[in-house]
């Protein structure tokens, strides 16, 4: 059974529709990725699974619980963590008080601080930056830090929103190969990405939105191999 | 040097006052991006709640004068904390997704609800905090005899403050706070209830807000219904003049500003304090728009 699955999505904003029937799954322990230009809506789909932005019809169903019926506070309860779209981390609190707030509705002290440990071991640079103010971070280290946020709530399903935006290709690199790590230890990961290239070597399976509309879904290897997926995404 | 060491300390109790005020503004204003009108009326609702219970419930009788004050005081600081909580409910939550001029218009509306029910229920007079409540012992450091009373209202207030800073700096939901501030949909992404912490706020500044109103009864020894108006302006200013949005900075602004006001005073005019705590406001907003403490651009004012 899907872990998460959209069926029929329309998202408005105001009067205007930006997602037009947008159906999509994630099985659990899969990485997949959404890919499309900037306004395709792949961030409106993010927000719309953490209950950021409501959805004018159809459903978001996660482990068969209908998330329209949550508020996003809950959702974050049910297992759902995000990586929002430009990193949105506290910039006059520190490291470490950000990443405790991603744990804010883990109440077990003992995960909290192996978790803690773990995003340690994935992020060095955290921990040495632990008591820093998050807005003195660089992009990059912001970025890790969002990442490690979301994953202190502990979620069954992490919401990535362009964690390569803005960094320096050895610096994507290395965050992408975070994010196999964090998929290896059963985290299923839904990535939102303009690297296309990157993304699909990543990712099990990916869909490419157009203007609101999924155009496209398979494998990530057949999207890498299809002929107008180079063209658009691949630069030929 | 006795006359001035005075005026400092009695400039350090009257601020103390502003401060607690001022807290109420500068957390709501944090949160929602609104300046709460009625929040210095909830002051005055304080000191009435007080006023009531000491002596038309008899309670000043009842129990010894400390252990009657601190009653009073923890029994009015949840008294108006409910009421911010129910005005946030009433006044505020309906109108949250409508635009900011009509929560301020809505604010108004409560702040003269509130006057105006103070004037029906108590009347339009002066009424008088039983004296016998004031402590009348005098302290003596490094040689100046200070009055207990004002010393008392130094503590009290630094007390609370203290605890709030400890509070929002070292627990879990003082961070949410704190992050609700800062983005609420990033704070909804980590899971916290936005509603429930914003009630919160209206519960801790208005809580705040009544203790420091029976402060003044008892400091001053008279009240009366429009004080929610004088002392709201000043402690808004004092907050204005920290920073607004910046906890620390109000505590600091209304601090400064109990002091310039009764150096003005002492060395000056008492006709004139007004006219120097905003001529020093301007004088700080001109080098500083942000406040002393306030780092975000004052533009969403």
């Amino acid at each position: 059974m899907a872990l998460l699955e959209i069926e029929d999505l329309h998202v408005c904003y105001g009067r205007v529709e930006v997602l037009h029937g947008i159906s999509l799954q994630v099985d659990e322990g899969e990485i997949v990725t959404l890919l499309g230009a900037n306004g395709a809506g792949k961030s409106t789909t993010l927000m719309s699974i953490s209950r950021l932005v409501n959805a004018k019809s159809g459903t978001i169903r996660f482990d068969g619980k209908d998330l329209g019926k949550y508020q996003s506070h809950e959702v974050v309860g049910l297992g759902i963590a995000q990586s929002p779209e430009g990193r949105r981390v506290f910039g006059t609190m520190t490291v470490e008080e950000n990443l405790r707030l991603g744990a804010f509705l883990v109440n077990n002290e003992a995960q909290k601080e192996s978790t803690l440990r773990w995003i340690f071991e994935l992020f060095p640079r955290l921990e040495e930056r632990r008591e820093q103010l998050a807005g003195t971070l660089s992009g990059g280290e912001q970025q890790m830090l969002a990442m490690g946020r979301a994953l202190m709530a502990q979620p069954r399903l992490l919401l990535l929103d362009e964690p390569s935006l803005g960094l320096a290709p050895l610096l994507v690199k290395s965050i992408f190969q975070t994010i196999r790590r964090i998929s290896e230890n059963g985290v299923t990961v839904l990535l939102v990405e303009q690297n296309a290239r990157a993304a699909l070597k990543l990712a099990n399976r990916g869909y490419v939105l157009e203007v609101g509309n999924v155009v496209m879904q398979d494998t990530a290897q057949a999207l890498l191999a299809n002929p107008s997926v180079r063209e658009a995404y691949l630069g030929g | 040097m006795e006359f001035f060491v005075q005026q400092l300390l009695n400039g350090l109790a009257v601020g103390g006052i502003y401060a607690l005020v001022a807290l109420g503004y500068t957390m709501v204003y944090g949160v929602l991006k609104l300046i709460n009108f009625a929040h210095g009326d909830l002051f005055a609702v304080g000191a009435y709640l007080g006023l009531t219970l000491l002596v038309s419930c008899h309670l000043a009788q009842m129990l010894p004068p400390f252990a009657a004050v601190l009653l009073v005081f923890v029994l009015v600081a949840l008294m108006v904390a409910l009421i911010g909580y129910l005005l946030e409910r009433v006044a505020y939550r309906p109108l949250r997704s409508a635009g900011r001029l009509s929560a301020v218009v809505s604010a108004l509306g409560a702040s003269i609800f509130f006057e105006n029910a103070l004037m029906l229920i108590y009347g339009a007079r002066v009424f008088v905090y039983p004296d016998f409540l004031r402590p009348d012992f005098t302290v003596t450091i490094m040689g100046f005899s200070i009055p207990g009373m004002r010393l008392l209202v130094i503590v009290v207030s630094i007390v609370l403050m203290v605890a709030l800073q400890v509070f929002m700096l070292h627990t879990r939901v003082g961070a949410a706070i704190r992050a609700v501030a800062i983005d609420q949909g990033a704070a909804r992404l980590m899971g916290i209830n936005v509603n429930r912490i914003i009630s919160l706020v209206f519960l801790i500044g208005p809580g705040l807000g009544g203790a420091a109103g029976i402060l003044v009864g008892i400091y001053y020894g008279q009240i009366d219904f429009l004080m929610g108006w004088s002392y709201g302006l000043k402690a808004f200013t004092a907050a204005i003049l920290g920073g607004i949005g910046n906890i620390p900075g109000a505590m600091v602004g209304g601090l400064l500003l109990g002091v310039v006001e009764a150096m003005a005073s002492a060395y000056f005019a008492v006709a004139w304090k007004d006219a120097v705590a905003f001529f020093v406001l301007i004088l700080i907003l001109i080098v500083r728009p942000t406040g002393l403490l306030g780092e975000r651009t004052a533009d969403k004012l």
